[in-house]
């Protein structure tokens, strides 16, 4: 089984905080990570190319920032990594289409997995995107799979409390859900390993066939305040906090 | 024209009240879609609530699958010329949409949580970073996709008397390489955590399933309140079923009280409470993140604090 993985190297969403004097959130200084989400989708793809062989790919687009989030995946257990840059500034469409054309450069890939949605914007699109781009079918938000021969079957969390069980034929596109695995931790000596592992970077006009345009453009990111009283209450007695608090709340009129 | 889509029908009103707004300034009609199953009483509600036109699609293109359902909908596009395609934000409507703008060659949003015209261009709003911005964008390309997720905008009252055509089509469609073989209850729906109007709240600090007794008894001194619970709880040890899960990927709630106990406060949990009115924390460390998403916190073993708590409580309310 030939299996690529889609990621994205992304700021650690808990450390941002908010310019208080231009209202933007600050990116600039913030270390940054592969999620979980996606480490699960890589861990995915290692179990099943334990089971069947074959080769992984981990593909992402625009510049990383800290190669070291891509050395871990193939410390992992990934076996190749691509690193496409986009023409400009990309939106989803040019993140799919890269993608998509990548996978078809690699040529006979027979799963793609995803996570559900990268952590800083949680959209969710590039996977389908990819999926009806590549004209093959889709699992999405999968919390189980078992890859076997012919075909591969998954279980989906469709919401409602709803779990649904498909099954796909090859090849086919996977987005995961962090409760699909616990990803590894890679050893030392797999993170050794793994510095002669081929990082390959691509310029978006030696594989595409064709022009890509943006279909989006992101005009503003503004920063919500969270305005909250942060009163802490430390008595020497904690019966004096537990009766402040209690006093507090019937005061807000929450005790009715 | 402004083409509605969601599979859930509260959804689709939802929708329907901000296709009528948009389609104001457009100046085209609110078309609503069934998909897959033929019901006449729902496709006269739809009506009822503001949409102009219904189509119903022939049943036999069958149960939702994003790649058939994506061509159906490219095929309705076309057929009525929409500009604006509007999708309900559950897991469906979220793995649909993408991949009809892509049959469009167009950009889409998901999960907007506004919609709007700014220099002839449409404007939609969504969520980022876990909810500490708001990304504002606009489509350079059209027609336009965009999802909606549930209770964003309310439906317009029912009128009964309102009127509107109600077409059935029949589309072609291929059929995929994938093939649904069952759908199964996960656990017994039992609460409804985005109601709520008080939430108390269960995290890692307790020690066991049992122990979630405390919260419950707290729950019960406030009202009858609903208990939430964070990822692990739900995700992970399992002692809730995750009906219960707030957070980012779980619910997303806003209670006029809610009561995070032994909850660190990630920010992907903070995603899903930071629309409550009130806050109270009650961990015993005092650095967690937690304590900055709350009004009122205290400091303590939440074994020590809930009992006494309880009792303040009952004793302020007489």
């Amino acid at each position: 089984m030939n299996i690529a993985v889609c990621v994205k190297d992304v700021v650690d969403v808990s450390e941002i905080k908010i310019d208080e004097k231009t209202n933007e959130p600050i990116l600039e200084g913030i270390s940054r990570e592969v999620s979980d989400i996606e480490k699960s989708a890589v861990e995915e793809a290692i179990k099943i190319k334990e089971e069947y062989g074959g080769k992984i790919t981990v593909l992402t687009v625009g510049s990383v920032e800290n190669m070291e989030n891509i050395k871990e995946l193939l410390a992992m257990g990934a076996d190749e990594a691509v690193i496409i840059s986009p023409p400009e500034e990309p939106d989803y469409t040019v993140v799919s289409e890269l993608l998509a054309g990548a996978i078809d450069e690699i040529g006979d890939i027979d799963i793609v997995l995803c996570g559900e949605a990268s952590i800083d914007l949680f959209s969710g699109q590039v996977g389908p995107r990819v999926a009806e781009l590549l004209d093959i079918p889709q699992i999405t938000y999968a919390e189980g799979l078992e890859a076997e021969e012919e075909k591969i079957v998954g279980e989906r969390d469709v919401g409602g409390n709803k779990v649904m069980t498909v099954e796909s034929s090859y090849p086919v596109l996977v987005t995961v859900t962090k409760e699909i695995n616990d990803p590894r931790l890679p050893s030392l000596q797999e993170i050794l390993g793994a510095a002669n592992k081929p990082i390959n970077e691509w310029e978006s006009d030696e594989f595409m066939d064709h022009e890509i345009k943006p279909t989006m453009e992101t005009k503003d990111i503004r920063g919500v305040s969270m305005e909250r009283k942060n009163i802490i209450f430390d008595e020497d007695e904690l019966e004096d906090s537990v009766k402040k608090l209690a006093e507090n709340l019937a005061k807000e009129g929450l005790l009715e | 024209m402004v083409l509605i889509y969601s599979d859930d029908i509260d959804i689709t009103k939802e929708l329907i009240a901000k296709g009528k707004e948009l389609a104001d300034e457009t100046g085209g009609k609110v078309i609503s879609t069934i998909i897959g199953e033929v019901d006449e009483e729902a496709a006269n509600e739809l009506i009822y609530h503001g949409s102009d036109e219904v189509i119903v699609v022939d049943a036999e293109t069958g149960e939702f699958k994003a790649d058939k359902y994506a061509q159906v909908l490219n095929q309705l596009v076309e057929k009525t010329d929409s500009e604006i395609i509007l999708i309900g934000s559950n897991k469906n409507g979220k793995e649909l949409a993408p991949r009809l703008a892509v049959k469009l060659e167009t950009g889409c949003v998901t999960d907007c949580t506004d919609l709007y015209f700014e220099d002839d261009a449409l404007t939609a709003e969504r969520i980022a970073y876990s909810g500490k911005a708001i990304a504002v964008q606009t489509f350079t390309s059209k027609p336009y996709v965009a999802t909606i997720p549930p209770k964003n905008f309310d439906p317009l009252p029912k009128d009964e008397s309102r009127q509107g055509e109600i077409t059935r089509e029949k589309v072609e469609v291929t059929e995929t390489g994938l093939r649904i073989i069952d759908i199964q209850e996960k656990e017994i729906k039992g609460v409804n955590v985005e109601d709520a109007e008080i939430i108390v709240s269960c995290g890692r600090g307790f020690d066991n399933k049992e122990d979630i007794e405390l919260a419950e008894e707290l729950a019960g001194s406030l009202r009858g309140a609903t208990i939430g619970c964070s990822r692990p709880v739900a995700a992970d040890l399992k002692w809730l079923p995750e009906d219960h899960w707030i957070g980012l990927s779980g619910h997303k709630v806003k209670p006029n009280l809610y009561v995070a106990i032994g909850i660190s406060g990630q920010i992907q949990h903070i995603a899903g409470m930071r629309d409550s009115e009130t806050v109270v924390a009650i961990n015993e460390n005092e650095d967690a993140p937690i304590f900055e998403s709350a009004d009122y916190g205290i400091v303590g073993d939440l074994y020590e604090v809930l009992p006494k708590l309880i009792d303040a409580i009952n004793e302020e309310k007489g």
